[in-house]
């Protein structure tokens, strides 16, 4: 039981770690690539300085993101043996394929870009970074369809006491991975749009290189807006998704116990007792539920105790209901956050529009603070899909308490747990660290032990070493 | 007709065997940091080499990984949460190395770039201990119950055996870099690797004869695959005699072939001796994890042959390419990333 427990944490404080780096990685990336396109089409050297300065948060992060990764992909089978067993078949592929078709390529093309400047003709570097960019969501679509798996099983049957491929098209086409996956790379957008608008709205209020940092301001702005609006309705699609999928989720992410009354109306706040299953002193606005689950002004969505009967049918005695509070809470701040976003890039365009952005440093500075609401998104988010599907680590197939290594004790999962707990800590204090320093540094400034320069008629390198 | 999960067998062993070969030089390199870099300068030099190429050589060890969850699922599940001290403590060295090369020198002060020197350092000197301790006690033979679950206690794990074999690759390794080094600096550093692997020649021979030898007496390999064990091992013999020669001439390209060449038929050997095992049990042969019973449908493996059939070429391809790029060596009056 206790490993259990302790497995849990590893794997969600482990994954949700991952998960501040990934959206980073992603949105910089895109955001790049499109900063040197423009360095290449206009030979304006703003753009190169430019994808130099973010650039460098990008690599750092990046490193952070791939050794973070290489847990992730060992920890399946480290803690959850018996869930890689059961899986494995299925599970297995879309996670080799993302290593074949998307870690091979990230990871050498960005060598090829960061090492490549002086070294490959202009179009061919700018290639590099679109490749890697390309990379990164391609890496987004394998996982996700993994997820996808876990949250939606299908195109597969139970034989030899375990799940095994029959039909990649349905893993492939599973309705979850094509509402997830938008959803995920909208977000992992703005994470990187955002970052860049703060970080330069930090600069402009200390009035360093405002030109510089108003351009990136506003390229990652309209960049921001428009996967702000994608993420509102990604996500409409995976309500309206939830509902018919993993209905169970969709009740306790709404606290409804009974089933709600037609028209549904969508809860804002409440007080979720979950011994005397009730909520009470709901908040509500009418037919958004409806609207939300159904896309259209009718129609009533099922409550917990309902939903909880059925399952007691088909799967046996036990208790099908998640954590409601943490699914519910988790939901709400998403979603405010995912208002937040819209409002804030909406305010910006409009002040942008008017030349005024400068003139309001009150803007500025919650754009400065901006910079979290997408970390906040990202990890409620995440908390919310994965906690919802409790007790299930595979939806209706295999429950979580079933898929723990048995052959790992407590004292090796507390060592596990504890050391990488650390290692992380460490990290995460080196990088915000790093970014400060490259912030303060600002981008006309190079590192001060940056001083050989490459010479172009240097052939002493050349190598003849076959010969 | 090859069986597909043979197929696998096959290709997951080869995605190891690169694995050890690509980024066997890159953790040769790491160690040279602290061995053979007399001076930051030389320090930065040697990251420089491998700094385009590391990551895409680690990618190598997860798409083993990858390969095996999904060609065989009870391997993975068998191996990773059996050995769970060893892979937790491979991925701590992992991680610190990883991040290390981009961090260290993006400061100057000095307590920072010992710590980070120290996370290369040790990055680079344990994944090849570890992985060399759990091949070598793979063919030994390790404590699987009926349920495929491995119990091993510090013993299975760590003896005299498989510490050998850890150490082995280690020096491999860094014999590996060595070469690695001599083929991509000039001057007084390219001089000194060569000077510092010749000093080290024979008693990296010495251990990995030795190894051979513990092999024959602590595990089944010879009795049951010593026809094809005996040329492999006199294959990787031929090799590191040749080593000498290259060296000799100052034929570095060769002799980074010779290294190479003998880390992957050292590493071969090990699935060689296991096939048609994947996981031997040392309580009772029956426990034997094999390519048939431990493989994933064939469904599964079908498709992700085909996956791998057409994906493999382009990921070559570019690889190749990109050490194309970067074929020249690293000096000082360039720009150093690292
Ligand atoms: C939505 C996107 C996404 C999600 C849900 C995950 N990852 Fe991730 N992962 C990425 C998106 C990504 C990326 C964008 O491709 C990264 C992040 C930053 C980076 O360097 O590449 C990456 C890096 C990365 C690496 C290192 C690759 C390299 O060396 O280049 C591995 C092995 C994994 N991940 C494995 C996993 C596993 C097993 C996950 C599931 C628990 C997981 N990731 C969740
Ligand atoms: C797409 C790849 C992912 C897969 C295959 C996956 C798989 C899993 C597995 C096996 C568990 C263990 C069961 C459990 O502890 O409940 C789990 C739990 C969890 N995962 Fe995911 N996950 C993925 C992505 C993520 C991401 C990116 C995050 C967040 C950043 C995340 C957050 C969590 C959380 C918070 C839990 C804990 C649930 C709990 O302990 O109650 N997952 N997931
Ligand atoms: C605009 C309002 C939003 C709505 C209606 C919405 C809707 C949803 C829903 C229903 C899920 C759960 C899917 C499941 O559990 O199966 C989800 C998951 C998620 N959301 Fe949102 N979301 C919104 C805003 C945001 C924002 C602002 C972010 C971050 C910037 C974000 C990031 C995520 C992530 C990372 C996941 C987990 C991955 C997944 O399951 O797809 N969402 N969202």
């Amino acid at each position: 039981m206790e490993e259990l427990i302790l497995a849990r944490i590893q794997f969600a404080s482990t994954t949700l770690f991952h998960f501040i780096f990934v959206p980073l990685s992603i949105g910089l990336a895109f955001i790049i690539a499109v900063m040197q396109t423009m360095y290449v089409l206009k030979e304006n050297e703003l753009y190169k300085k430019m994808t130099k300065f973010w650039g460098a948060f990008f690599l750092i992060n990046f490193a952070v993101g791939v050794v973070t990764g290489i847990l992730q992909e060992f920890q399946f089978g480290m803690n959850w043996s018996s869930y890689s067993r059961f899986v494995g078949d299925v599970f297995g592929a879309p996670l080799a394929v993302e290593a074949l078709l998307a870690f091979f390529m990230e990871s050498t093309f960005i060598g090829l870009w960061i090492f490549g400047w002086d070294k490959l003709p202009k179009r061919i570097h700018l290639a590099c970074i679109w490749l890697v960019s390309i990379g990164t969501i391609l890496s987004a679509f394998w996982i996700l369809a993994a997820n996808s798996f876990m949250q939606n099983p299908l195109g597969y049957t139970l034989q030899n006491g375990r799940a095994e491929m029959n039909d990649v098209f349905a893993v492939l086409t599973n309705q979850k991975l094509w509402v997830a996956f938008p959803h995920t790379i909208f977000a992992s957008l703005t994470t990187g749009a955002f970052f860049i608008v703060g970080v330069s709205a930090w600069k402009m209020l200390k009035k360093a290189d405002v030109e510089f940092f108003k351009r990136s301001f506003q390229i990652s702005l309209i960049i921001g807006m428009v996967s702000a609006l994608g993420i509102a309705f990604s996500g409409h699609s995976q309500a309206t998704y939830l509902v018919s999928a993993q209905p169970m989720k969709m009740a306790a992410a709404e606290g409804l116990w009974d089933d709600s009354p037609d028209p549904a109306p969508w809860t804002v706040f409440a007080l979720i007792d979950t011994d005397k299953q009730e909520s009470t002193m709901r908040v509500e606005v009418p037919y958004m539920l409806s609207y939300l689950a159904y896309e259209q002004f009718h129609g009533s969505v099922q409550g917990m105790k309902n939903i909880q009967a059925q399952y007691e049918q088909k799967y046996g005695p036990g208790n099908y209901i998640p954590p409601v509070k943490t699914t519910f809470w988790s939901f709400r701040i998403m979603v405010v956050m995912g208002g937040g976003l819209l409002l804030l890039a909406l305010i910006g365009l409009v002040l942008q529009w008017r030349g005024r952005l400068e003139e309001s440093p009150a803007y500025l500075k919650w754009m400065v603070a901006a910079i979290f609401i997408p970390y906040i998104g990202n990890s409620f988010g995440w908390i919310m899909s994965e906690i919802g599907r409790q007790p299930w680590v595979v939806n209706g197939l295999m429950r979580t308490a079933d898929g723990v290594s048995p052959n790992v004790s407590t004292g090796q999962l507390l060592f596990s747990l504890i050391s990488f707990s650390l290692i992380y800590t460490i990290l995460a204090i080196v990088m915000v660290y790093l970014f400060v320093k490259v912030i303060k540094r600002g981008p006309h400034e190079k590192l001060p032990e940056d001083v050989s320069a490459t010479d172009p008629f240097n052939t002493e390198g050349n190598n003849y070493a076959f010969k | 007709m090859m069986h597909l999960s043979e197929l696998w067998f096959l290709l997951v062993s080869i995605l190891f065997v690169g694995f050890v070969f690509l980024e066997g030089f890159d953790f040769g390199v790491g160690m040279g940091t602290k061995f053979l870099a007399r001076t930051e300068q030389e320090k930065r030099i040697l990251l420089n080499t491998i700094g385009p190429v590391w990551d895409a050589n680690e990618v190598w060890l997860i798409i083993a990984g990858g390969a095996m969850f999904a060609a065989f699922p009870h391997w993975y599940a068998t191996l990773f949460s059996g050995f769970y001290f060893p892979f937790v403590i491979l991925l701590l060295a992992l991680i610190a190395r990883g991040v290390a090369f981009e961090f260290r020198s993006k400061v100057g002060a000095k307590q920072w770039r010992l710590a980070w020197d120290w996370s290369i350092f040790l990055g680079s000197l344990l994944p090849p201990f570890l992985l060399g301790v759990m091949f070598a006690s793979l063919i030994k033979g390790l404590p699987i119950d009926g349920e495929m679950n491995m119990y091993a206690g510090f013993t299975d794990i760590v003896n005299l055996y498989t510490v050998v074999g850890g150490i082995a690759f280690v020096l491999l390794s860094y014999l590996h870099g060595l070469m690695f080094i001599g083929l991509k600096t000039t001057g007084e550093i390219r001089e000194r690797a060569h000077r510092m692997a010749q000093r080290i020649y024979v008693i990296i021979g010495v251990v990995v004869v030795l190894f051979v030898s513990l092999t024959a007496l602590y595990t089944d390999a010879f009795r049951d695959k010593g026809t094809f064990l005996i040329p492999l091992y006199s294959a990787a013999i031929i090799a590191y005699a040749c080593l000498y020669y290259f060296m000799y001439k100052k034929k570095e390209g060769w002799s980074f072939v010779s290294t190479g060449l003998v880390l992957a038929l050292v590493t071969s050997s090990f699935f060689v001796a296991l096939f048609p095992n994947v996981m031997i049990s040392s309580i009772d042969v029956v426990n034997n994890l094999t390519v048939y019973n431990a493989a994933s449908g064939s469904y599964s493996l079908k498709l992700m042959t085909i996956v791998a059939v057409t994906l493999l070429p382009f990921v070559l391809a570019y690889q190749v390419w990109s050490y194309y790029v970067f074929r020249k060596r690293v000096t000082d009056k360039e720009h150093l990333e690292y």
